[in-house]
């Protein structure tokens, strides 16, 4: 469940890291090196994150259908396929695998 | 300041071809907020915590990845750590914007000044005020990534406002369109939709992993999460996935690569150009 004070405090926060920037420019400039390690920090959260949507559900494994649709995903997003194109694949190949029977 | 007028005016051009692009950005986004959209109700979310969301955060990756922790059953507190955790890039992207954003003079050069005229009768500051409270809530990666493709401060502003206010109207209206669209489907696993959004963070994020260092860091915090979900609450192997990012640090990552010398210095000459790829936000600070 998602309270409507969880999502106000994340709209906060989010306003929050906005609204520093002008705020602090000419005052601070952030280090190159935190630059990346956020940036990083953003990729490493969305990899592990993509990952553990694709393969479990609860707290166990999701079945094939839905992983074999991501990793299609995955290769034609890798091959800079229009965004379009991927996401329509992983819902295809997921759904037509279930029409198959695979869990 | 006419100059500047002048300026931007005689780049209409420019201005079809950016207003093009942003139109291919706006479609894409549309589709991430169709199917986040779809995918929230479709979990089983009530219709107002997307709509919510899309609003009131306006920023997607941050989003989805609240969802996405929610629907795992994780807590509100480790959805709200996992999208603010995603947003702290926004803060670097104030700072390359914060010219465009903060409004201290010509006002008239961007689309922004039709809610900044509203505010003339009662004078500048309230104009410039309510100019930096809207601008603020438009950054994201895609005005970010718009604006600093622009030589001049007016193209800029232009390139931010545009980017800006088009995908704040199309993420919105297509959030709701896909909230409709889960909420009348019945069975929306049938679809395939359960997939679209690991699917939309794979397509988001691939383009970011230019360096060794980072691929590693991401792979191993993957690792971590999965192998976590089964005993952990959810939401917390999420989070504990960050430990992928001692890999950049501790050098134990060597272990993981074939023995030869010679490679170590090349990867490192890597990581430290690895954001080129990616927006060079700073850079005009």
């Amino acid at each position: 469940m998602m309270p409507m004070t969880a999502i106000v405090a994340l709209a906060a926060l989010t306003y929050a890291f906005r609204f520093a920037g002008p705020l602090l420019r000419g005052r601070v400039t952030v280090p190159a090196a935190a630059e990346r390690l956020f940036a990083d920090a953003a990729t490493v959260l969305l990899i592990a994150l993509a990952a553990t949507a694709a393969l479990t559900a609860g707290h166990g494994f999701a079945g094939w259908a839905r992983p074999a649709g991501v990793l299609v995903a995955g290769v034609l997003a890798a091959r800079r396929a229009p965004f379009p194109v991927v996401v329509l694949a992983a819902a295809a190949v997921t759904a037509l695998l279930r029409l198959a029977g695979v869990p | 300041m006419r100059t500047l007028w002048r300026t931007s005016r005689a780049a209409w051009p420019r201005d079809a071809a950016l207003l093009r692009d942003v139109g291919l950005v706006g479609l894409a986004d549309g589709i991430v907020g169709l199917s986040f959209g779809a995918a929230a109700v479709a979990g089983g979310l009530p219709w107002w915590v997307p709509v919510a969301l899309s609003v009131l955060v306006f920023a997607g990756g941050s989003q989805i990845a609240a969802v996405g922790v929610v629907l795992a059953g994780g807590s509100p507190v480790a959805a709200v750590a996992a999208g603010a955790v995603l947003n702290t890039r926004l803060l670097p992207y104030g700072l390359a914007v914060a010219d465009v954003v903060t409004s201290d003079d010509a006002d008239r050069a961007g689309p922004g000044a039709g809610a900044a005229r509203r505010g003339a009768g009662t004078g500048a500051a309230v104009r410039r005020w309510l100019v930096r409270v809207i601008g603020t809530h438009l950054i994201t990666d895609e005005a970010v990534a718009f604006a600093l493709r622009q030589d001049s401060r007016p193209g800029r502003r232009m390139a931010f406002w545009t980017c800006g206010i088009a995908l704040f109207v199309i993420w919105n209206a297509s959030v709701l369109l896909g909230v409709g669209i889960g909420s009348a489907l019945h069975d929306t696993n049938a679809f395939g939709l359960d997939s679209t959004f690991p699917a939309v963070m794979l397509a988001l994020v691939l383009p970011t992993l230019t360096s060794r260092s980072i691929k590693v860091a991401a792979g191993t915090g993957a690792v971590i999460a999965v192998a976590l979900t089964p005993v952990l609450p959810a939401g917390l192997p999420l989070l504990a996935a960050l430990g992928g990012l001692g890999t950049r640090w501790t050098g134990w990552r060597a272990l993981l690569r074939r023995p030869g010398g010679g490679e170590q210095p090349r990867a490192d000459a890597v990581d430290g150009t690895a954001n080129d790829d990616e927006l060079t936000v700073g850079g005009r600070r």
